[in-house]
């Protein structure tokens, strides 16, 4: 049986497929990635988004629509995914897809474009308390965006930069608009890039972490989302978190996509 | 489940956890939703397909201002959401 889970981000789509698979002698081996598809949409249209990233996926799978039984969308734009059977939140998902992926972790810290969030799971996977938040930007991944399109720095070079600094600047502002205001007093003080970098990963991990010790930190800590590929933010959120090791589960950004599909599976089981 | 709907701001933290394991039995036939005033609460089907209550999206971006009327200063001795709501299942964080 093949399920599909479909996360509508507001950045990017992404579709996983999966299917049940039969191990002999490993029974937790349940359910296998059938295939995977990211689309960075170029039009507003969110149905059209759905409906290709969903056809590419397909496509890229070599599997037909008919094969696909269950499809769970999730994510910002999930009740606009009008071919999907039902829904889940983002949050739901995340935990589901991190804990599959990495069945030790307790604390889910779920960071993506539009929104970051801190998440305490059980062994299912299964929420057991839960914290966003709703307000602003400047705990997510569009806010290291558009600070590094500041800095004149590409996303890869953002990061890694960082690494580069030992220096802390605190950056007080809480607003995305203000700390770009604040990033560019720091340029025209002559602030070496490497150093505005960390300050500004500093501070989405700071905020990050807000939400993370709301629902408290448990052993072990998963980090999911496109910021994983950021190894700039996850040195600033290991060390917001005073945690030494924070887990980086495979193809990170595909996590919430799995979620649904697992869920899909195993309400369809 | 506890539910922390809201966000943290230059001002503060404002959040209003609900623990849905309360909801999904409650005694009082969902009374947060005529205890608030302003009627922030709505009842949901989780994740879980449990029927809980939650803060309308609507309100998650201005809790500290939507709630500034039943705090003190508005003359309230008590949050009317958590007076209404026995099982004690909504908190506020501020």
């Amino acid at each position: 049986m093949i399920t599909a889970g479909i996360d509508m981000g507001s950045r990017t789509v992404k579709v996983v497929f999966i299917e049940e698979l039969k191990v002999d002698g490993a029974p937790q081996l349940k359910w296998g990635v059938k295939g995977k598809h990211i689309m960075f949409p170029d039009e507003l249209d969110a149905d059209q988004a759905a409906d290709k990233a969903f056809e590419d996926a397909l496509k890229g799978a070599g599997i037909t629509r008919d094969q696909v039984k269950k499809v769970v969308a999730t994510g910002a734009g999930r009740k606009q995914v009008k071919f999907a059977t039902s829904d889940v939140t983002e949050v739901g998902a995340g935990a589901r897809g991190a804990v599959f992926m990495c069945p030790t972790a307790k604390t889910v810290v779920d960071v993506g474009a539009e929104e970051g969030r801190g998440v305490k799971a059980n062994a299912e996977g299964k929420v057991v308390d839960f914290a966003g938040n709703e307000k602003c930007a400047a705990g997510a991944g569009a806010f290291a965006e558009s600070m590094s399109r500041a800095l004149q720095l590409s996303l890869k070079d953002f990061g890694e930069a960082s690494l580069r600094s030992d220096k802390t600047i605190p950056m007080n502002a809480q607003c995305t608009v203000f700390a770009e205001s604040e990033v560019v007093s720091l340029i025209h003080s002559a602030t070496p890039k490497e150093d505005i970098a960390k300050a500004v990963l500093d501070a989405v991990a700071s905020r990050v972490c807000a939400m993370v010790r709301r629902v408290g930190i448990e052993d072990e800590v998963i980090l999911i989302g496109g910021m994983v590929h950021n190894p700039g933010f996850v040195q600033s959120l290991k060390v917001a978190l005073g945690v030494d090791k924070v887990l980086l589960p495979d193809m990170p950004e595909y996590i919430s996509a799995l979620g649904a599909a697992l869920i899909a599976a195993e309400n369809n089981a | 489940m506890i539910a922390n709907y809201g966000y943290k701001d230059g001002s503060g933290e404002f959040y209003i956890s609900i623990d849905t394991d309360k909801c999904t039995s409650c005694p009082v036939e969902h009374a947060c939703l005529t205890g608030c005033p302003k009627g922030m609460f709505e009842i949901i089907t989780d994740d879980y397909d449990d029927v809980v209550a939650a803060v309308k999206q609507s309100f998650r971006r201005s809790l500290a201002f939507d709630c500034s009327d039943c705090k003190p200063v508005g003359g309230y001795t008590s949050l009317p959401c958590t007076t209404a709501c026995t099982p004690g299942a909504i908190k506020h964080s501020w």
